[in-house]
């Protein structure tokens, strides 16, 4: 288990307009009509979306009120998850995965290459950026791995890291998935 | 090896597209009404009696597992969920079905639903998989247009729906009631069993909760019929089976091979061998994070199916081979995995909560060197305490990683004990 708690600035304002009530009654359809509780997590996270990457508490209790969920139940949502961001992340979240199979790969070259180019874990640097260490993505032979935002960059090591991070600074485009080439998952000869 | 023609995953990296009309190009949803005209019981007999067992950890038979299911309508919607959050360290072959052949997963849906009376299909995703998740979304849609998925699916006279949820992070989803709860909208907290999901699952109503992968080999085994899939690999342990090779070899990859395939042959052929060559080699995990890691002179003649490793004190799990060479800090690396198992406790049961953040703080001292002998017995003696004390297998799958380590390596963390001691005097002596 982890300790996670709201974010203590909470200055932001948050509310579902038209549009957004629109996209959330379609996710409704996906469940019962009394079961509207489902639609919670992909609500929260459609949520955290529309505030910029993070969910403050006045978007949980936006959802709570959509979903006549009892705030305190949808609380325990947002901190059970941990793809709920309680504080902000900037604009490139960058998660690197920490766990056996990425470590072995070198997952730790990595993570210093985020300190050095990006700065201390869970800080957001001037550039939008953020990183922090998760666990197991789930992409293990095309590991190390990162996830920026919704992609996953694979196959990496120190320097290829870095070449993504300075391009992401550099506002060019970046290559998703394997960085030496591969279509997925299949063998691949490397030096 | 595994002939190309018995293989069911023909798109398995993604080299052709994986809509529609590439897929039936493929083979899917080649008169997928016929076998859904089979009726439930032919079809799930013909699935028993294939041997399939559950490729997503367990190995519990699919066949069986669906006869579970009321054979009369209850009145009550009935539930198949298709377990797509694949977190299992190590494990990554879901991820390609949903990305690079999601009709195989969605025509499974369909005949499973068929085979169990099930009326609802959800496919819960891992939130962390948005681009799959958008691969299937759309291979869904097309499906839905088509009339493959839906009412009259597939001009069978059945009314099946499939719908996509999505988690957001959480390992303990994995766990077919906890999956459940999360489903419901509530945290992914592992319910006590009985009653078991077949009676009251997804919002009290009878449901089936089942693989990726095993849904997925499902319309194959159909078509081909149930002795060919049995014909492959060995008794009991019969088929295909994706295996995802990480770790220290020269060629990580997935690949589909036959049950039952030589670890060595499996690294070597598929994967480029051990980093450094065989003799390199020092232990694997031959299922994911969670099963015990055996050593080089197991790894030399052990099978890949559960039986086989079942026989060493380890396990087939998700088939997702972890490889580690003579490089390799082993104490640290399953300290990382104590890491894991800490971090994604879901809370509810005692001596899982405390427990693994014990493991991990003693994992960490011992990877140090920080300990004493004894302690290695005291460290033991807590993974048994948690072991099948909790509701669900989290708390086993935490103590089963440090049981292999000091079963194959108690010396390695001996020796990083004395040596500890060595410098320890030299600094204050």
């Amino acid at each position: 288990m982890t300790v996670r708690r709201l974010a203590d600035n909470q200055d932001i304002n948050f509310k579902f307009d038209n549009q957004d009530l629109k996209f959330l009654n379609s996710l409704l359809e996906n469940y019962p009509e009394d079961k509207k509780q489902s639609a919670v997590v992909p609500s929260l996270f459609y949520a955290q979306r529309k505030a910029g990457g993070w969910l403050p508490e006045k978007a949980i209790l936006a959802v709570s009120d959509f979903l006549d969920m009892p705030k305190i139940r949808v609380l325990e949502i947002a901190t059970f998850y941990s793809m709920f961001n309680l504080q902000p992340s900037g604009d490139h979240f960058v998660q690197v995965c920490g766990t056996t199979p990425c470590w072995l790969r070198g997952a730790e070259n990595i993570k210093k290459a985020c300190k050095d180019y990006i700065g201390q874990e869970r800080e957001v640097s001037k550039d939008g950026i953020c990183w922090i260490e998760v666990e197991c993505l789930g992409a293990c032979v095309n590991a190390p791995m990162i996830q920026i935002n919704d992609d996953y960059y694979e196959d990496l090591d120190y320097e290829r890291t870095v070449k993504i991070l300075k391009d992401i600074k550099n506002k060019k485009n970046i290559i998703k998935g394997s960085q030496i080439g591969r279509k997925s998952s299949e063998p691949l000869e490397r030096d | 090896m595994l002939d190309n023609k018995d293989k069911i995953f023909n798109n398995l990296y993604g080299f052709e597209p994986w809509n529609l009309v590439n897929a039936k190009l493929r083979g899917d949803w080649d008169n997928t009404k016929d076998i859904l005209l089979k009726g439930r019981e032919k079809i799930t007999e013909e699935v028993i009696s294939s041997g399939l067992r559950g490729r997503g950890g367990a190995g519990f038979s699919t066949g069986v597992k669906w006869t579970f299911m009321p054979k009369e309508p209850t009145g009550k919607t009935h539930y198949l969920v298709v377990n797509a959050d694949e977190s299992e360290p190590g494990t990554c072959k879901d991820r390609e079905i949903l990305r690079n052949e999601p009709h195989k997963l969605l025509e499974g849906c369909v005949i499973a639903c068929a085979a169990m009376g099930a009326q609802v299909c959800y496919i819960y995703i891992r939130g962390e998989f948005i681009n799959e998740r958008h691969v299937l979304e759309s291979a869904l849609k097309e499906a839905y247009d088509d009339g493959l998925v839906g009412k009259n699916a597939c001009g069978s006279g059945l009314d099946i729906e499939i719908f996509i949820h999505h988690g957001a992070g959480a390992y303990i989803c994995g766990e077919e009631t906890a999956l459940l709860e999360s489903l419901e909208g509530k945290k992914g907290m592992p319910r006590l069993k009985p009653p078991f999901p077949a009676a009251a699952g997804l919002y009290g109503c009878p449901t089936t909760v089942n693989n990726v992968e095993s849904i997925a080999v499902v319309p194959t085994i159909l078509r081909r019929g149930s002795s060919w899939f049995s014909g492959i690999g060995k008794e009991n342990n019969t088929g295909t089976k994706i295996f995802c090779i990480s770790g220290h070899v020269n060629k990580p990859c997935n690949v589909e091979e036959e049950m039952g395939i030589p670890l060595k042959d499996l690294i070597e052929k598929h994967a480029g061998g051990v980093i450094g060559g065989w003799d390199n080699l020092l232990a694997v995990i031959p299922g994911g994070s969670s099963v015990p890691m055996i050593p080089k002179e197991i790894c030399d003649e052990v099978l890949m199916d559960f039986d086989s490793l079942q026989a060493v004190k380890s396990g087939l799990g998700t088939a997702a081979v972890i490889v580690m060479d003579k490089s390799t800090d082993l104490i640290k690396a399953i300290s990382r995995i104590s890491y894991f198992y800490k971090h994604e406790s879901c809370g509810q049961c005692t001596p899982c909560r405390e427990g693994t953040g014990w493991l991990w703080e003693m994992m960490e001292k011992m990877a140090k060197g920080e300990a004493k002998k004894e302690d290695i017995d005291t460290l033991l003696s807590l993974t048994k305490r948690i072991e099948g004390h909790t509701i669900c297998a989290l708390g086993d799958a935490a103590a089963w990683p440090i049981q292999g380590l000091i079963r194959h390596f108690r010396h390695h963390i001996e020796d990083r004990i004395d040596q500890y001691q060595k410098e320890s005097n030299e600094n204050y002596g």
